[in-house]
């Protein structure tokens, strides 16, 4: 699977605020139509390296590749431009808007310059459709009536309302009760069969090993590790991110520069 | 329909209804959202009609026609500058300063009609552009240096009122004779003229309404039951029918000089109820005013410009705010040096919150700012018939203030425990 190309690729990647260096030569790889899981201990860079790909936090160094050719992202809109949606931790919903208004917020339809509610109400009960959404009881309904999950749903729903080719999903079941973690999942695995390109943020292992087909390791702002994960157990994942290497994983750790 | 309901199914997507099947059921609904703190206008249309009764019993001239036109015209500048504010608060905002910047706009206004004897029209303009500089300054203080706006606008209550009696002078007071302007608050719309006004505007609302609920059952998108839209245009037609009723009749207490029709501040609150209704509503601007409110930082990551619709608020406000001075001067026949100051903007504000926008932000209609300022006026004007000592005037519209606030903040908690 590794030799098609991926859709999006960073190549040593490095940035540091101010005397702090946070990302030391980061290779990422996320492949269409795959789960990637980014793992790592608190402080090792994870959320830094997702702002990098978001280009809030826009890197020092390294290449920016998106379907083979090098880019540059300076900003959200960059990243947008390119069909990178990032769901984050915190959701990023207004509450006071309904579900249609939410997935369109920023981009809206418009008919001259009155809001299009029609075209935009029907693109994005297709949208749910297609994901199979079974537990949203209205579109027209407030966001703030919705459940954890429901609300997650909403959030990765709009990335496929918007046709995006790579999906930054951030911790997207930490504050979720068991069903609603599974239907979450259940919506991350389709999402990638649709041919996305997803990148899951967790520290849920349980997770990682139910729905990711790669996992990348990050330790201390190092990648540790970049594993198939029918290649590794559990175990040897806790090693990576709490140590930085496995004893009995046939992983070399990367060499690196002390600090 | 019935391969709709199927093909629903088979996505998996059956229970998202389109539609509440009956009037039983919308009812049943709307019950149920009061109940779980969504509240929105009912208590203020609660309150108005209690108001009505209570003064109504308490003085014979309060429901007297000529009392009613009086009502609608001391209400005129409360309710506009109440929509001026509206904006502002749905970002969970303040201006303080609105009412004096409204005063200095009209201050501008006169002194260009009186002293340097422009017409109504290039003074009008020109107070108008008074409010958008001073609204402009007031949001690029909040949105880039980040100052609170409750800060930066009581800066600008306190600076503008030494502005407005440097403009005016020590005293003083600008007269506003020019008849268009004065006009605005003493004349009226020949009684046939305000027929046909109000049946046009039923006429177009209902059009309106039946159209586009034609056009969501065609396209099978979410929608209220016909019999809903039908009962809107009725108690819009009803109340609207009422009004014109009333304001036509002859309201002089002399009878060689008849008084009737609608004072010109009536038709000039529909427009500006029907412009703002549809900015907040239907434009992009007014989207994204509210997704602000909601969760400024949501906004920022949907790639809206949050300092952009921040200003852009402020500005709208102050301008607005000038129609609303503009007005208050049309009605005292002057801008004094104490114009738009002392309780003038705690008015609109009350008028704002006790129609059903949030202090808390992102929740709110400029039609909230009609009703809440029927109520401050209904309030003031009421005490007044019944010759209250002033501090009576002062006590009871804090304490309305008060109790609004209190509603806001209590349905906003049942809100968010109730999750509507």
């Amino acid at each position: 699977m590794s030799d098609t190309t991926p859709l999006l690729q960073l190549r040593g990647v490095n940035k540091s605020f101010g005397v702090v260096h946070v990302l030391h030569d980061v290779d990422l790889a996320i492949y269409p139509g795959q789960v990637t899981a980014l793992v790592g201990d608190n402080g090792a860079g994870k959320s830094t390296l997702v702002k990098a790909i978001a280009g809030i936090y826009p890197a020092d160094t390294g290449d920016y590749l998106f379907e083979g050719e090098k880019v540059s992202v300076h900003g959200p809109k960059d990243a947008a431009a390119l069909g990178i949606e990032i769901v984050y931790q915190d959701l990023a919903l207004c509450d006071n808007l309904d579900i249609v208004e939410n997935m369109f917020l920023g981009r809206e339809s418009k008919n001259g310059i009155v809001l299009d509610e029609s075209t935009m109400e029907a693109k994005a009960r297709e949208a749910l459709k297609s994901l199979s959404v079974r537990t949203v009881k209205s579109v027209r309904q407030s966001v703030s009536s919705l459940s954890g999950g429901q609300r997650q749903t909403v959030a990765i729903a709009k990335s496929v309302l918007w046709n995006s080719k790579v999906v930054l999903l951030d911790e997207p079941t930490a504050a979720l009760g068991v069903a609603q973690t599974r239907q979450v999942l259940d919506l991350v695995r389709r999402l990638a069969d649709s041919g996305v390109g997803v990148l899951l943020i967790s520290h849920n292992l349980t997770d990682v090993f139910e729905v990711a087909d790669r996992i990348t390791a990050l330790y201390l702002g190092r990648v540790a590790a970049d594993v198939a994960t029918k290649d590794v157990t559990s175990r040897q994942v806790v090693e990576l991110i709490t140590t930085g290497t496995s004893s009995d994983l046939d992983v070399a750790p990367r060499p690196s520069t002390t600090v | 329909m019935a391969d709709i309901i199927s093909d629903a199914e088979q996505a998996g997507f059956a229970n998202d209804l389109t539609q509440s099947n009956t009037l039983g059921d919308s009812v049943k609904a709307y019950v149920q959202r009061v109940r779980g703190g969504d509240m929105g206008a009912l208590p203020s249309i609660a309150g108005l009609v209690v108001l009505f009764i209570v003064f109504g019993l308490a003085n014979d001239r309060f429901l007297s026609n000529l009392n009613m036109a009086n009502l609608a015209t001391q209400a005129g500048s409360i309710i506009i500058l109440a929509m001026a504010l509206v904006p502002v608060l749905l970002l969970g905002d303040i201006d303080l300063s609105a009412g004096v910047a409204g005063s200095t706009g009209a201050a501008v206004m006169g002194l260009l009609i009186v002293d340097h004897g422009q017409g109504w029209a290039v003074a009008v303009v020109a107070g108008l552009l008074t409010g958008t500089v001073i609204g402009i300054v007031t949001g690029v203080l909040v949105a880039k240096l980040g100052i609170p706006s409750f800060v930066v606008t009581l800066a600008f209550f306190l600076g503008l009122q030494g502005v407005l009696l440097k403009l005016i002078g020590e005293g003083g007071s600008v007269r506003i004779d020019q008849p268009v302007i004065s006009g605005i608050a003493n004349t009226n719309m020949s009684v046939l003229a305000g027929w046909i006004a109000a049946v046009v505007i039923i006429v177009v609302f209902a059009a309106l309404r039946l159209l586009q609920h034609r056009r969501k059952v065609a396209q099978n998108l979410q929608h209220q039951p016909l019999a809903v839209v039908i009962v809107q245009i009725v108690a819009m037609a009803v109340v609207l029918l009422g009004i014109t009723l009333i304001l036509n009749q002859n309201r002089s207490v002399n009878p060689n000089f008849p008084i009737e029709g609608i004072p010109y501040v009536i038709p000039l609150v529909v427009v500006l109820l029907i412009a703002w209704t549809f900015a907040l509503g239907r434009t992009t601007w007014g989207r994204h005013v509210y997704a602000v409110g909601g969760n400024a930082e949501a906004a920022r990551r949907a790639g809206i410009n949050v300092d952009r619709i921040r200003i852009s608020v402020f500005m709208m406000c102050t301008t607005m705010a000038v129609v609303s001075g503009i007005v208050l001067a049309s009605y005292g026949g002057k801008v004094s040096t104490a114009s738009g100051g002392g309780n003038t903007l705690l008015y609109a504000v009350g008028a704002a919150v006790i129609g059903g926008t949030s202090l808390f932000g992102g929740k709110g209609k400029a039609s909230n700012a009609v009703v809440g300022g029927l109520v401050i006026a209904t309030i003031a004007n009421g005490l007044g018939l019944l010759a209250q000592a002033s501090w009576i005037n002062y006590v009871v519209t804090g304490g309305v203030l008060l109790l609004a606030a209190t509603v806001d903040a209590i349905s906003r908690r049942r809100r968010s425990a109730t999750g509507l």
